[in-house]
């Protein structure tokens, strides 16, 4: 009976070993995982590879005198031009430019003959309006005086421009060659007007890390702030002296006639808040050196670095949110330093006696005569001075690139609201792809992230983030190929808002790191002296059956 | 555009700085003392404070045992007080903990915290990180019960690397056994200098006899020393950092890894981490404007004054704030759960067997 016994217990241990493995050991592998969302990978991944399309519609209008009759017949409706480029093993570049060919209406014909390109460029807009991204180019004969002697091309306030045919067009040539010619003057206009491939490759500087780029190029990707979803702007007016100056400055009115409609025309672009503060006994952290020839005080360019930081610790902040701060300095030199010059590197005044710092903001030196014999002498600034020097600082914190223009090019002004139609189109073309480039990385390095740490929780909040993030950035880039300007910048917005709420969500963060020898500290105390018995007895089993056979051979002997 | 080259040579348009002090209690007075050091002295260079997120784990200038209360000196005879009256703690006491320093560093704070308690850098930014208290072979100690590994570290800045959150990254750190927290980076443009070799202790400089604790570290020490040679427009060079506390004064061996950097050191200036010199450029164009101001007094409307009483909102009752419920917390095993198991095999093993075997184990 000790062997029914030994039998039992062989069976025993054998059913104890059977639960352990087939219901502890996936017990405790499903209760010790990290809870891990699903995550859309495979899309993230078809994101890494970018392959973005942009398209441009370009409508060229032929007026009278330009084309002859039978050319007239003979031209094209539409014509696609494309052109590629790649950047990187990952990102690749292809620009489609649809053009389409027609001749002026009489009412166009009136507006083209009216005497200055200025009136010219306003009557066109008043006949019709086209759509964000696209460009109008008007071709007008040679012997047309709208344009300026030695003028080729004037680029309106909306999204217009004025060509002068060339020499090629009088002579009787096929239409072919008449297009050609005219193809390179519409390639340097829509490189003003729309993008060209320099802006392209600066934008999507976060996906691509630039080689070898022009110092040029690097200033101006330093000096713009990066894409962000809203800006802060303070103004301030820095008052060192008040016991000799009372100053008035009707901040709120200048604000709302000239700071405003160009804030409100690049809605689309961010949101801005704008707020405006006044600050007593500032002082500039630089002593100013009298300069005799000029009878003024005068502040060098070299010195000009160390001013800021001193002034802007008294500046304070009613931001609450975390958008980049421009800050908007007015500063009024005190009686003894008036008046102040800013001169530059090789000691001329500076006619705006202005400076700016980039992705910080402007200083402007207002300089007043305090004439008055009555102590203090009150002051009312000039606020449209003063704002013809910060508009343009603004512009280019911005953004707006005010780059030289290409030879017989006249850019006319830009209005009322300071920035013209296609300043708007392009500040929009570079900032919805460098949105895109930024949300795709952010999207591909958090997929990255939580691929390379298996610890951490994705919470369902997050996995659908990322979705929507996805989401978004595919109509974006399906819309930039369409060539939506205004519904692709909406897109890539969001799509940047969800991405960068995502990766830095902060649930994002729990433990990532244990080392091995923590977890066998854990681990021992509780499935050792649980594993040690059945482990033996496994063993004691296994050692009989081998003994088995040669005790039964024993024994038939 | 030709003076664009010469302006822009560093790559970056502002700076940051990350001090923290992981130590607390009195006797830790030096680890305070470092931090506040070179808080003073990248205040000076230039960096404001609203760029600068400083994180003391106790505080040392209003303890019960500071002979001196709203001081903490730096040098023996309290030469220097380095507290001051400006002085801008953002994380104090317990909020210095390793998941806070992680957050800070990565930006995954939650939405509700403010803007001065977050490290807003971007692409352009040069930041300076600075830890100091007490460390071991791979960790730094945080608060005396918790630690964070160079393995979490170097992750914490491939992070903010991917992130594109820093242009070049400054890592000092002050505490024994220093070289290790910095062996695991992997991400490029981080420079780090450490005041000790693994296996080795960095030790403190002086003790006051009035105050009666030692008041800086050695290697912070002749940091500053060195340091205070250094003004906004001065143009030493990294080079010379390296060589600041030799081993006959430091007695440990201060250590530096450049291998990940992409600039070479030599052309590093000490400005481009402690001081922040904004670059400018002179604004020459400006834009006529021709329309009138629009004055606002006439188009703003006049707003009524509010003639309904006033009401508090719903207050809680006395009861409820007095005798709180216990909170609900997860349901965890009692404490002596693996004790109370073992107890239970223990006594079915001399039930079994029998209650003899027990002089062997008493």
């Amino acid at each position: 009976m000790v062997w029914a016994e030994r039998h039992r217990g062989r069976l025993a241990a054998l059913a104890i070993a059977a639960v352990v493995i087939a219901v502890g050991v996936p017990l405790w592998w499903k209760t010790t995982e990290t809870y891990r969302a699903w995550l859309p990978v495979a899309q993230i991944n078809e994101l890494a590879q970018l392959q973005l399309q942009l398209s441009v519609e370009v409508e060229v209008v032929f007026s009278k005198g330009t084309l002859t009759a039978e050319h007239q017949k003979k031209i094209p409706p539409s014509n696609t031009r494309q052109e590629e480029h790649v950047v990187d093993e990952t990102t690749r570049l292809r620009y489609r430019y649809e053009t389409r060919y027609r001749t002026a209406t009489i009412m166009e014909e009136d507006a083209l003959n009216q005497s200055t390109a200025a009136e010219a460029d306003i009557s066109l807009h008043m006949l019709s309006e086209s759509p964000s991204g696209s460009v109008v180019i008007y071709v007008v004969p040679e012997s047309s005086t709208v344009l300026p002697e030695g003028v080729s091309v004037y680029v309106g306030q909306r999204r217009t421009a004025l060509l002068r045919a060339g020499g090629q067009m009088r002579v009787a040539v096929a239409l072919k060659e008449v297009l050609a010619s005219l193809e390179t003057w519409i390639k340097q206009v829509l490189q003003v007007m729309s993008f060209s491939h320099g802006d392209i490759t600066a934008a999507l500087s976060d996906r691509v890390r630039p080689g070898d780029r022009s110092r040029e190029g690097l200033a101006d990707s330093m000096r713009a702030f990066k894409s962000s979803p809203g800006y802060e702007i303070t103004f301030s007016l820095l008052n060192p002296d008040p016991t000799s100056h009372l100053l008035h400055w009707d901040v709120e009115a200048a604000i709302s006639s000239y700071i405003q409609p160009l804030l409100s025309k690049m809605a689309p672009v961010a949101n801005f808040s704008i707020d405006s503060q006044i600050l007593y006994y500032a002082v500039l952290g630089v002593n100013p050196r009298y300069d005799p020839t000029l009878n003024a005080y005068t502040l060098n360019a070299d010195s000009l670095s160390h001013v800021i930081n001193p002034v802007e610790a008294r500046l304070g902040s009613s931001a609450a949110s975390s958008n980049p701060v421009l800050n908007f300095l007015l500063y009024v030199p005190d009686s003894r330093h008036s008046p102040l010059h800013i001169t530059d590197h090789r000691r001329h005044t500076v006619p705006s006696n202005a400076f700016s710092s980039p992705r910080w903001g402007g200083i402007m030196v207002y300089n007043v005569n305090a004439s008055g014999t009555e102590l203090p002498v009150d002051v009312h600034i000039d606020m449209r001075r003063v704002m013809g020097v910060f508009l343009p600082q603004l512009r280019l914190m911005l953004g707006v690139q005010s780059a030289a223009p290409p030879p017989g090019f006249l850019i006319g002004p830009c209005g009322n609201a300071g920035l013209a139609d296609w300043e708007l189109d392009r500040l929009m073309w570079t900032r919805s792809v460098e949105n895109v480039a930024t949300a795709t990385t952010t999207i591909t390095s958090l997929a990255q992230l939580l691929d390379q740490i298996g610890n951490i929780v994705i919470n369902d909040n997050i996995a659908e983030q990322v979705s929507s993030a996805v989401a978004s950035l595919q109509l974006a880039v399906g819309q930039l190929e369409v060539g939506n300007l205004g519904l692709a910048m909406q897109y890539s917005k969001e799509a940047i808002l969800q991405s960068e709420r995502a990766f830095f969500d902060p649930s994002l963060l729990h433990l990532l790191y244990f080392p091995d020898d923590q977890k066998f500290a854990i681990y021992i105390p509780l499935f050792l002296p649980m594993c040690v018995p059945i482990l033996l007895s496994l063993l004691k089993m296994a050692s009989e059956v081998r003994q088995r056979p040669g005790q039964g051979q024993a024994k038939k002997d | 555009m030709a003076k664009a080259g010469q302006f822009f040579s560093s790559g970056h348009t502002n700076n940051w700085a990350v001090l923290v002090c992981t130590s607390r209690f009195w006797f830790n007075y030096r680890h305070v003392a470092n931090t506040l050091s070179v808080y003073r002295s990248v205040k000076r260079l230039g960096i404001p404070d609203s760029h600068i997120v400083l994180m003391l784990a106790d505080d040392m200038a209003c303890n019960h045992r500071n002979p001196k209360p709203a001081t903490v000196f730096s040098h023996k005879n309290m030469e220097l007080n380095v507290y001051g009256d400006d002085v801008e703690v953002d994380y104090r006491g317990y909020e210095v903990t390793v998941e806070n320093f992680l957050r800070v560093l990565t930006g995954r704070l939650p939405p509700s915290t403010p803007r001065s308690k977050r490290l807003l850098s971007d692409d352009r930014s040069n930041i300076l990180i600075y830890l100091t208290g007490h460390g071991g072979n791979g960790f730094l100690k945080f608060q005396d019960s918790e630690e964070i590994s160079n393995v979490e570290l170097a992750d914490a800045f491939e992070q903010m690397w991917t992130k594109r959150r820093y242009n070049e990254l400054l890592f000092i750190i002050d505490t024994c056994q220093g070289a290790s927290m910095y062996e695991r980076f992997y991400s490029p443009n981080i420079m780090a200098l450490a005041s000790s070799q693994v296996g080795e202790d960095s030790l403190s400089h002086q003790p006051d006899l009035a105050i009666g604790v030692h008041l800086m570290d050695r290697y912070t020490f002749y940091l500053l020393e060195f340091l205070e040679d250094i003004h906004p427009s001065s143009t030493t060079n990294m080079k010379d950092l390296f060589k600041v506390c030799p081993k006959s004064q430091c007695v440990s061996t201060p250590g530096h890894r450049t291998d990940l950097f992409l600039r070479d050191p030599g052309s590093v200036l000490i400005t481009d981490f402690f001081g922040s010199v904004r670059k400018v450029e002179i604004t020459t164009d400006t834009i006529n404007l021709t329309a009138p101001m629009v004055h606002l007094e006439d188009t703003r409307p006049v707003r009524e004054l509010r003639t309904e009483i006033q009401t508090y909102m719903d207050q809680l009752p006395v009861a409820e704030i007095i005798h709180q419920k216990p909170k609900q917390k997860d349901w965890h095993p009692p404490d002596g759960f693996i004790l109370g198991l073992w107890t239970l095999i223990l006594l079915v093993f001399f039930k079994t067997y029998g209650i003899k075997h027990l002089k062997h184990i008493f």
